[in-house]
C-alpha cells in the first residue's frame, strides 16, 4: 500500500489502433454467408482498446490499491481471513483440470469426479455428516439449499405446512435472506444479552409450523451456544430440524462436530474454514451436509463412488432439484482438498485450538482499553463495543479507519446488531504472537489517541490513497458505468 | 512442531495462555459440554508434504482424458491470454475480501467498475452489477427479480429454447419461492412467437425469458417481441452468451429489460465446471431491483474520483428477509478476469474470436452433412458458432470413439442427435479428424 493514488480508468488508457491480442490462424477457408442483418447489433460495444504492456501496468497499479491477507493482518470478524496456502493454487491450475468441460462424459473425468468425492467424505468426516454436496456456490447459497433440503425432507412426509424458520436475533443477515428466498418465513428469537440461544425463549416459538432453526455456533459473538444439546431436542421432539451455519466452524476444528451437536443440515464456507482465497468476494464454495436419512434430498447432479471404484454423475427423483448447472465452483473444491490433505488429521486437530488461543490473546491484551460487553473465554472472535472511555466520542467507525493508517485491514463494525459500537475481531490461526503484539499495541496507542486527540483519530483515515468517500452521494445520483461519467461530464 | 501453516512455538502457546490465564488449550473450550466434544482424531490421513500433495494432484489430473473440445452447450472452450492468472494471481487481489473499507479496496472497486461498464456495453444495458455465481442462478434471480417487480403477478414464461440445465434451476428456485414457470414452446427450433402472444393474453405474466444464441445455437428473430411484452406488463429476460454478442444484435438493442447469462465464454477455462460467473445487466429504472453488490463512482473528502460499494439498502445485510436477494458474495476475481479478457480482445478481437467461431461453425457444419451420416436438425435456422445435428448412428458410440481418439465431439442431446460447437481454437485438422471418426463409424 505504498504507492500513490492510480487514478485512471481502462477506457482512459484507450487508443483506436491498438490491441492487446493476437488469435489463431485456423485453417478455415471458407467464406459464409453473414447473419440476415436484423440478428445483428449496430453498435460495437465501446470496449477499450489497450496494448498488453499498458494492460499490465494498469491492473498491476490497481492491486497496489488494495489490501489483502498477504498484505497484512486481516481481522475481519466472521470473514475467517486465514492464509491461502500457496501450493493450493497451483494443483487446482493443473491443466489436467482447468481443459475438461463440465459435460464431458463420466468415463472421461474421473479425475475431477475423484477429487470432489474424496472432499465430500473428508468434509463429511470433519461435519459429523452422513454426506455432502459440494454444489453451492457459497455461503448464502448453501444456506439456501440447506432450507431446500428441509423442505423436501418436510414435504416428503406429506407436511407442507411447515413454513417457518427460526432465527436468532444475533444471525447472520444472510439467514432470514435465504429464508425468504426459500419461500419460508422468518421469525426472530430474541437472544441472551451474550447473544446466545435461550432455549426457553424459543420453546414457545416452536409448533407445527416450524420447519427448521438456524444456528451458527459458536454465535457471531464467538460464544458457543452451551444449551445446544437441549435445543436440539426440543427443536426435534417439535418436528423441526436443525440447520448449522458453518460460517464459525473453524474455531471447532479438532474439538467438536456439528453432527455429534444435534444439527441435521449444515453448510461450511470453503473460503473461510478450509482456506481457499476470498478473491474480492468470490469465487467461494458452500458446501451442504445431512445427516443419515436426508441423503436423497440433495440437490442434482450428485456423484457417487460405484462398486468397482470408478465415479459417476447421476440425477434422483427426490433431490430438491438443481442449483448449479454443474457441480459448482470445482477449482475452489480442489484448494479446499490440498489444504484438508497437507493439513492432515493431526493438523486440523490443531487448527481450532490455535485460533481460539489468538483470539482470546488479543480480547485478554485490550480489555481495559476497549468495552468487553461479555467477559470469559471467547472461540475463534469476540466483540468489543467500542473505546472504554466514551467521553471521547471517537466512534468504531473512527477506529476502523484510524487502523488502516497503520496498515491493518480494519475488523468487522457494528455487527452484530446487539451493540451500539460493534467491533468485530477474528485473528485465525495463521498469525503469529508477534503480528498479535503488534496489532495489540497499535490498538493501545489509537485508544490513547482517542483521549489525547480525539479531532485527529475522527479525521482518519489520514495516508490511504483515497480517504472517506461520499457514500450519499453515490447513492443520490448512482454512477455504474464509464457512460455514465462521460454523460455526467458533459452535463 | 506445529503444522508449517502455524507460526505458534510451544514456548509462544506458553505465554499466550499465561496471558488468559487458562491452563492449556484444552481449558479454552471447558464450556463445550463434555458429551460433545470428540474423543478421537479425525478419521483423515496424516499430513502431505508440498511435493506429495502436488503429485497427488496431478495423479488425479491424469485420470482426465485431455480432449480436443466441440463441446459446448454453455460451456466454450475459448482461448484464455496469458496476462489474466498473472493478473488475478496477485495477492492484492486474490487474497482480499468483499470491499468494505473503500479506502483500501481501490482496487477491487474499481475493476468491478470497469467490470460492470464492460458487460453493460456488450449487452447493450444501462446498469450491471458486481456479478452473480453462474449463469443459471444469475437467470433465477433475474426470475425473482421480474416477480418482484411486478408485485402482484408470480407468473414467468420461458422459452423451451432456453438450455435445460439453466431451466432446472430456475424451476427449482422458482417451485421453492412461489413463483409460475410456463413453457413457450418451440417451432423448429426456435420460440413460437404466436404461442407467446397467446400465453401473455392470458394476463398475470410478470417476465418472459428467451435466449439468444437458443440452446440449439439458433439465433432466433424477435422483431416486435420486446413491445409485445410491454404490453403486457411483463419484463423480457434475454438470456445470451456473451461472447456472441460481439457480432449479434444484443439484449439492449432487442428492447430487453434484463439482459443474463455465463460469463464463461468470455475465456474463462472450463475447468470441471467452475468457477464461472453469471452476469445480470438491466435499465436504469431497475437497477434497484438489482440483487447482489454495485459499485459507483463518488468523490473522496479530497475531491478525487472514488469508487465504493452502493445502493446498499438492497441488500441481506440491511434488509434482512426483505432484501431483493440473499446473496452477499460476488464472484469478484472472475469479474477481474473478465474486465482483463475483455480489456485484451478489445472491440474488434472479441469480434475476430466471434467471427472466427461462426466461419469454423458453418464450416464443420457442412462438412460433416457432407459423410452422409449427419444432418442440421434445423437446416433453415441461422445459427452462431454452435448447432444440432441429428445422427444415423448412436451419439454415444460417437463420443465414446471421439473420446477414444482424444476428441470430445459435442454433447449428447439424444440419441440420435448431438449438440457441437467450434471456437477460435478449432483448426482445420482438428474438424478433418472429426470427419475420419464420423466416416469410420459402422453403418
Amino acid at each position: 500500500m505504498n504507492s500513490t493514488y492510480y487514478g485512471r480508468l481502462i477506457f482512459e488508457l484507450s487508443k483506436e489502433g491498438r490491441r492487446g491480442c493476437s488469435l489463431p490462424d485456423t485453417g478455415v477457408k471458407g467464406d459464409y454467408a453473414p447473419l440476415p442483418d436484423n440478428l445483428l447489433r449496430t453498435k460495437t460495444p465501446a470496449l477499450p482498446r489497450v496494448d498488453e504492456p499498458t494492460l499490465v501496468r494498469h491492473y498491476h497499479n490497481m492491486s497496489a490499491n488494495n489490501f489483502g491477507v498477504d498484505s497484512g493482518f486481516y481481522p475481519l470478524g466472521s470473514c475467517t481471513m486465514k492464509y491461502n496456502p500457496k501450493i493450493n493454487e497451483e494443483v487446482a491450475a493443473l491443466e489436467g483440470f482447468t481443459a475438461v468441460h463440465p459435460l464431458q462424459p463420466d468415463y472421461a473425468s474421473q479425475g475431477s469426479l475423484e477429487a470432489y468425492y474424496t472432499l465430500c467424505r473428508a468434509l463429511a468426516e470433519i461435519g459429523g455428516m452422513s454426506e455432502f454436496t459440494l454444489n453451492p456456490f457459497a455461503g448464502a447459497h448453501g444456506e439456501l439449499t440447506g432450507l431446500m433440503v428441509i423442505r423436501a425432507y418436510h414435504q416428503s412426509r406429506g407436511d407442507d405446512k411447515r413454513r417457518v424458520v427460526i432465527v436468532p436475533d444475533s444471525a447472520h443477515g444472510t439467514n432470514p435472506a435465504s429464508a425468504a428466498v426459500a419461500g419460508l418465513k422468518v421469525v426472530e428469537v430474541k437472544s441472551r444479552p451474550d447473544g446466545t440461544l435461550d432455549v426457553e425463549a424459543l420453546r414457545p416459538l416452536l409448533n407445527d409450523e416450524v420447519a427448521a432453526v438456524m444456528m451458527t455456533n459458536p454465535n457471531t459473538l464467538g460464544i458457543f451456544e452451551t444449551d445446544i444439546p437441549e435445543i436440539a431436542k426440543a427443536v426435534h421432539e417439535a418436528g423441526a430440524l436443525m440447520y448449522y451455519d458453518g460460517a464459525n466452524l473453524n474455531p471447532l476444528l479438532g474439538v467438536a462436530r456439528p453432527g455429534d451437536m444435534g444439527f441435521d443440515v449444515m453448510h461450511i464456507n470453503l473460503h473461510k474454514t478450509f482456506s481457499t482465497p476470498h478473491g474480492g468476494g468470490g469465487p467461494g464454495s458452500g458446501p451442504v451436509g445431512v445427516r443419515k436419512g436426508l441423503e436423497q434430498f440433495l440437490p442434482n447432479p450428485r456423484v457417487v463412488r460405484n462398486a468397482d471404484g470408478t465415479f459417476s454423475l447421476t440425477d434422483t427423483d427426490t433431490a430438491l432439484g438443481s442449483v448449479s448447472a454443474t457441480l459448482g465452483n470445482f477449482a475452489v473444491q480442489l484448494k479446499a482438498l490440498a489444504y484438508i490433505l497437507t493439513l492432515g488429521a493431526s493438523g486440523l486437530m490443531e487448527a481450532g485450538s490455535l485460533a481460539t488461543l489468538n483470539a482470546n490473546y488479543i480480547k485478554e491484551s485490550l480489555k481495559d482499553k476497549y468495552l468487553l460487553p461479555i467477559e470469559g473465554v471467547c472461540k475463534h472472535e469476540f466483540v468489543f463495543d467500542g473505546l472504554a472511555d466514551k467521553s471521547t466520542g471517537v466512534t468504531t467507525l473512527n477506529i476502523a479507519k484510524r487502523l488502516l493508517d497503520y496498515g491493518y485491514h480494519a475488523p468487522t463494525i457494528y455487527f452484530p446488531l446487539l451493540f451500539h459500537e460493534s467491533l468485530m475481531i477474528e485473528p485465525t490461526e495463521t498469525e503469529s504472537k508477534e503480528t498479535l503484539d503488534q496489532f495489540i499495541d497499535t490498538m493501545c496507542t489509537i485508544a490513547d489517541e482517542a483521549a489525547s486527540d480525539p479531532d485527529m483519530v475522527k479525521a482518519a483515515p489520514h495516508t490511504t490513497p483515497v480517504r472517506r468517500p461520499d457514500d450519499t452521494q453515490a447513492a443520490l445520483t448512482p454512477k455504474v458505468t464509464y457512460s455514465d461519467l462521460i454523460a455526467d461530464a458533459d452535463a | 512442531m506445529p503444522h508449517h501453516y502455524f507460526p505458534h512455538t510451544p514456548e509462544d502457546v506458553a505465554e499466550m495462555l499465561r496471558r488468559c490465564g487458562v491452563g492449556s488449550l484444552a481449558d479454552l473450550y471447558a464450556d463445550v459440554p463434555e458429551e460433545l466434544r470428540m474423543t478421537k482424531d479425525y478419521c483423515l490421513p496424516e499430513p502431505k508434504s508440498e511435493p506429495e500433495i502436488r503429485e497427488y494432484f496431478k495423479h488425479l489430473a491424469s485420470a482426465n482424458k485431455q480432449l480436443t473440445c466441440f463441446a459446448g452447450a454453455g460451456y466454450y472452450n475459448h482461448y484464455t491470454p496469458a496476462v489474466i492468472s498473472h493478473i488475478t494471481g496477485r495477492s492484492e487481489f486474490l487474497t482480499a475480501y468483499t470491499p468494505y473499507q473503500p479506502e483500501i479496496s481501490q482496487g477491487t472497486l474499481q475493476y468491478i467498475f470497469e467490470y460492470q461498464s464492460m458487460m453493460a456495453e456488450l449487452t447493450g444495458m444501462d446498469v450491471s452489477n458486481a456479478s452473480m455465481y453462474d449463469g443459471a442462478t444469475a437467470t433465477a434471480e433475474a426470475v425473482m427479480m421480474a416477480v418482484a417487480a411486478a408485485r402482484k403477478r408470480n407468473r414467468v414464461l420461458v422459452s423451451a429454447t432456453l438450455n435445460p440445465a439453466v431451466r432446472k434451476v430456475v424451476d427449482t428456485y422458482a417451485r421453492y419461492h412461489g413463483v409460475r414457470i410456463d413453457t413457450i414452446p418451440a417451432c423448429e427450433g426456435v420460440t413460437s412467437l404466436s404461442d407467446l402472444e397467446k400465453m401473455l393474453a392470458d394476463g398475470d405474466v410478470a417476465g418472459v425469458v428467451l435466449a439468444e444464441p437458443n440452446f440449439y445455437g439458433i439465433v432466433e428473430d424477435w422483431t416486435d417481441v420486446a413491445e409485445m411484452c410491454h404490453k403486457a406488463k411483463a419484463l423480457l429476460i434475454v438470456n445470451a452468451i456473451p461472447s456472441d454478442l460481439a457480432m449479434l444484435r444484443s439484449p439492449g438493442e432487442w428492447g430487453a429489460d434484463i439482459a443474463v447469462g455465463d460469463a464463461q465464454s468470455l475465456g474463462m477455462p472450463l475447468s470441471s465446471g467452475g468457477p464461472y460467473l453469471g452476469y445480470i445487466c438491466t435499465t436504469k429504472a431497475l437497477i434497484r431491483k438489482l440483487p447482489g453488490r454495485i459499485v459507483g463512482a463518488t468523490t473522496d473528502a479530497d475531491g478525487r474520483r472514488t469508487f465504493v460499494l452502493t445502493l446498499q439498502a438492497r441488500e441481506q445485510h440491511i434488509r434482512r428477509d426483505k432484501a431483493t436477494s440473499n446473496i452477499c458474495s460476488n464472484q469478484g476475481l472472475m469479474a477481474l478476469h473478465t474486465a482483463i479478457y475483455l480489456s485484451v480482445l478489445g472491440p474488434e478481437g472479441l469480434r475476430e474470436v466471434c467471427g472466427k467461431s461462426y466461419a469454423g461453425a458453418h464450416e464443420l457444419a457442412s462438412r460433416l452433412e457432407a459423410t452422409g451420416r449427419m444432418k442440421l436438425a434445423y437446416p433453415a435456422q441461422p445459427f452462431c458458432n454452435e448447432f444440432l445435428m441429428h445422427t444415423d448412428f448412436p451419439v454415444d458410440e460417437l463420443i465414446a470413439q471421439g473420446v477414444a481418439m482424444g476428441l470430445l465431439p459435442g454433447v449428447k442431446v439424444a440419441d440420435d442427435a448431438i449438440l457441437i460447437a467450434v471456437t477460435e481454437l478449432n483448426t482445420s485438422a482438428q474438424m478433418d479428424t472429426f470427419v475420419e471418426l464420423v466416416n469410420r463409424l459402422p453403418k
